[in-house]
């Protein structure tokens, strides 16, 4: 089950075995399609025979939340629909991941009204964000890469990397490339600046 | 088309007394009091040849300019044979909002007024099964109304947060 | 007996133990979308079906109360999203009906062109869907391999895949460029080959013709009772299209078929479709090459749409309708009526009931939804039918989902 440790012992058996574990289930991510809009027709089209989302393995769509392990969810939530939306994650085995597809199942997208949900990420964990109205099926695709580099970074394999958050580290090409402008920002001074 | 359009109201107004008629931009459109409305309807209907009931929608006046009535429910009429269209309009003001169901006449009206009902709050007498269709069952206000905010009143953030280690 | 044939009412045990729930959605692979029927069943037959709708509002008409007329093309887009070009067609035919302004032949030509190719994009994702659920997977990656050609076109045009916004009040925002024309015409010549291909697939395809024919009845006269439109009252033998009842933009000039049936079950509604697909595939080869020359929006002194730089720069009529259409307190001069204007979408007859008050933002902007009308039609159409026909009767009905909640 899932240590109380802050940190689990770093040993070389155990890393070999995370490795393995992670290379595993990120080269067969199966996805649980919760489109409900726009995006739905699009992560379709990913799936179609032009952007095949198969050659990164995910193309094996399973509807039920018991035998999925990334839901993509597409598409505006609704207020009504919330509520299903919780229990569906509640209902994915763990591992699990989720991808919030699109610009309003991320912030509530140009809906900004009584009757959608202003991000998901407020109601459920989200590990990837896609922006774009709806995103090209090429972004989908960088989002399913970068989500196997984060189960590949981070991932056990017995899952308690959602536990501890000293595993959680920045996105690869965040650590790689320098942040242009933002290091010399120095937030005491001209407080009536906007923040970038 | 206008000549036998003309004739429906002049029928109309031949029996069911007289009633506003005005026309814009080939739109004809005919002012009809609530408590007539289903007799002109089934005039409509059964005489006339109306019988496809395009839609039925409900404007609220309230911040409108010169408005005389808060409600104006709208119904939108095609005759299938002859293409000409009508438009029927119905005006309410509170706190009577109750106006007689279309339904026996145009089955595709029950869902119409439900929508009606759900985002104006007007009831429909007769209506085989007149609760919400969009907003959630437990939901209170009515939401196209003029005097709810576009963004609510706090509904869509009313939601428990489920984190990683709950769920 | 065939499995299709609905069994007479008395012969259904009503309180008998086998009758049982099923709850249909509102996450289901099968369900375009967010949409929940509850089911009650006597084993497998449906004795009734119950819709529960809302899972997708997401309040377009309240929106459209703070948008102006030209930002909310934007949100129509997202309304029918299969057809998203349509649906600004039509919000502009009536905004435009409402302002009383005539567009431009060649706007009323590519306007014609963009909604024909999105009607052939809608009714391909209809019947493919329509055929993935009942097992074809094949015809349904043919079908999306030749919307990914009409994105590309729709790319070519506006820079976006679908939901391009392309309309504004008296105009259009892109307009053709020879590429563009290119590919609408290698289009017109390889997609009847496609088509042949599916109906090769599904047409004669015994498994298919068995779980469609028979199924999902619908009579004329309950059609036109229940406010159906578009390839489901054609397909019950209604012979109602608005491009020749109501002729709008340029479809008086073109020379084409209105495909209805009389059988009225889910093979009819598939095989409406795929005929409709041809004739738009004739409108589309006559638009592209005849398309009128000249300015894609109505004059400037309309003060309506946005004029050129140069016009802006060197006309005092330019510059006068850039100030009066950029500056925040001015706007178009909108009076305050009301009006309905409708056109022939792929899914029926898509129309707005927009009530101006004066200023550029509509003060009440209702869709009348061809889904929205079409679903209250599904119990009557499922009952007596077994579980696995809901599928079929579903996906003939083409219900989406963002227009049946809006």
């Amino acid at each position: 089950m899932h240590s109380n440790n802050p940190a689990p012992p770093e040993n070389v058996v155990v890393t070999q075995l995370d490795a393995l574990a992670n290379w595993c289930r990120k080269n067969s991510l199966w996805p649980l399609p919760f489109a409900t809009a726009c995006c739905g027709i699009e992560f379709m089209a990913t799936g179609a025979s032009k952007y095949d989302i198969a050659r990164f393995g995910a193309e094996a769509m399973r509807f039920s939340p018991r035998q999925a392990d990334l839901l993509i969810v597409a598409g505006r939530v609704a207020m009504k629909m919330l509520p299903v939306l919780q229990r569906i994650w509640q209902q994915m085995h763990e591992p699990k991941w989720c991808i919030s597809m699109g610009a309003c199942a991320s912030t509530g997208g140009v809906f900004d009204n009584y009757a959608v949900v202003q991000g998901i990420d407020r109601f459920i964990p989200v590990d990837i964000y896609i922006p774009g109205c709806p995103p090209r099926p090429e972004q989908v695709i960088q989002a399913v890469i970068d989500l196997q580099d984060k189960i590949q970074r981070e991932g056990t394999i017995e899952g308690s990397e959602f536990e501890v958050a000293s595993r959680q580290q920045k996105k690869r090409a965040l650590q790689e490339l320098p942040l242009y402008g933002r290091k010399t920002f120095v937030p005491s001074l001209a407080p009536s600046v906007p923040t970038p | 088309m206008s000549a036998d359009n003309m004739t429906a109201i002049d029928a109309l107004k031949a029996r069911c007394g007289d009633m506003p008629v005005s026309e814009f931009r080939g739109d004809r459109r005919v002012v009809v009091a609530k408590d007539k409305l289903l007799d002109v309807m089934s005039l409509l209907k059964g005489e006339r040849g109306f019988d496809l009931l395009v839609d039925v929608t409900c404007v609220d006046y309230l911040n409108y300019r010169d408005a005389t009535s808060r409600f104006g429910l709208v119904y939108l009429l095609a005759n299938t044979a002859t293409n000409e269209r009508l438009t029927v309009r119905v005006y309410l003001d509170e706190p009577d909002l109750t106006v007689a169901s279309m339904v026996p006449l145009w089955a595709g009206a029950n869902w119409l007024e439900r929508e009606v009902f759900d985002m104006f709050g007007i009831q429909f007498d007769g209506h085989p099964d007149l609760r919400r269709i969009l907003m959630p069952e437990e939901f209170v206000a009515f939401p196209l109304r003029k005097d709810y905010p576009l963004q609510g009143r706090g509904e869509r953030h009313n939601f428990q947060r489920l984190t990683r280690s709950e769920a | 007996m065939s499995i299709a044939e609905p069994i007479a009412e008395s012969s259904v045990a009503r309180e008998s133990d086998y009758v049982w729930t099923l709850n249909f959605g509102p996450q289901h692979p099968a369900t375009h979308t967010t949409l929940r029927i509850v089911l009650k069943l006597d084993g497998e037959r449906v004795i009734d079906a119950v819709p529960d709708i809302g899972y997708l509002h997401s309040g377009f008409e309240k929106t459209g109360e703070h948008l102006n007329y030209n930002q909310y093309v934007t949100i129509t887009d997202r309304m029918n999203y299969i057809s998203p070009v349509a649906n600004g067609v039509a919000w502009h035919a009536a905004v435009e009906k409402l302002l009383d302004i005539e567009i431009t032949p060649r706007c009323k030509y590519l306007r014609t062109i963009v909604a024909e190719l999105a009607r052939i994009s809608d009714h391909l994702l209809c019947t493919g869907a329509m055929g993935l659920d009942t097992g074809a997977f094949t015809f349904f990656l043919y079908a999306f391999y030749q919307r990914e050609v009409i994105y590309d076109i729709f790319e070519t045009i506006s820079g976006q895949r679908f939901h391009p916004s392309m309309t504004r009040v008296g105009g259009l925002a892109y307009d053709f460029t020879p590429l563009v024309i290119e590919k609408i015409r290698t289009f017109v010549k390889n997609f009847p080959q496609t088509l042949d291909d599916m109906e090769r697939l599904l047409n004669r395809n015994r498994i298919f013709v068995d779980r469609t024919k028979g199924v999902g009845l619908l009579s004329k006269e309950r059609a036109t009772n229940m406010s159906a439109t578009g390839p489901i009252a054609r397909a019950s033998g209604v012979t109602r299209d608005l491009r020749k009842d109501e002729p709008y933009l340029a479809y008086a000039d073109f020379d084409f078929q209105v495909c209805c049936s009389k059988v009225g079950d889910c093979f009819a509604r598939y095989y409406v479709r795929m005929a409709e697909m041809r004739e738009s595939l004739k409108i589309v080869a006559q638009a592209i090459e005849n398309i009128p020359a000249g300015p894609i929006n109505v004059g400037i002194d309309e003060r309506m749409t946005l004029p050129t730089k140069s016009q802006v720069y060197q006309t005092i009529e330019g510059t006068i309708t850039h100030f009066e259409l950029v500056m925040w307190n001015r706007g178009f001069v909108v009076p305050s009526e009301e009006t309905y204007a409708a056109i022939e979408a792929p899914n029926g007859e898509l129309g707005f009931y927009v009530v101006g008050d004066g200023s550029d933002v509509a003060y009440r902007a209702r869709t009348r939804p061809p889904s929205f009308i079409h679903f209250s039609l599904f119990p009557e159409l499922i009952r007596g039918h077994t579980l696995s026909d809901v599928v079929a009767v579903l996906g003939s009905l083409n219900i989406i989902a963002a227009e049946l909640d809006r």
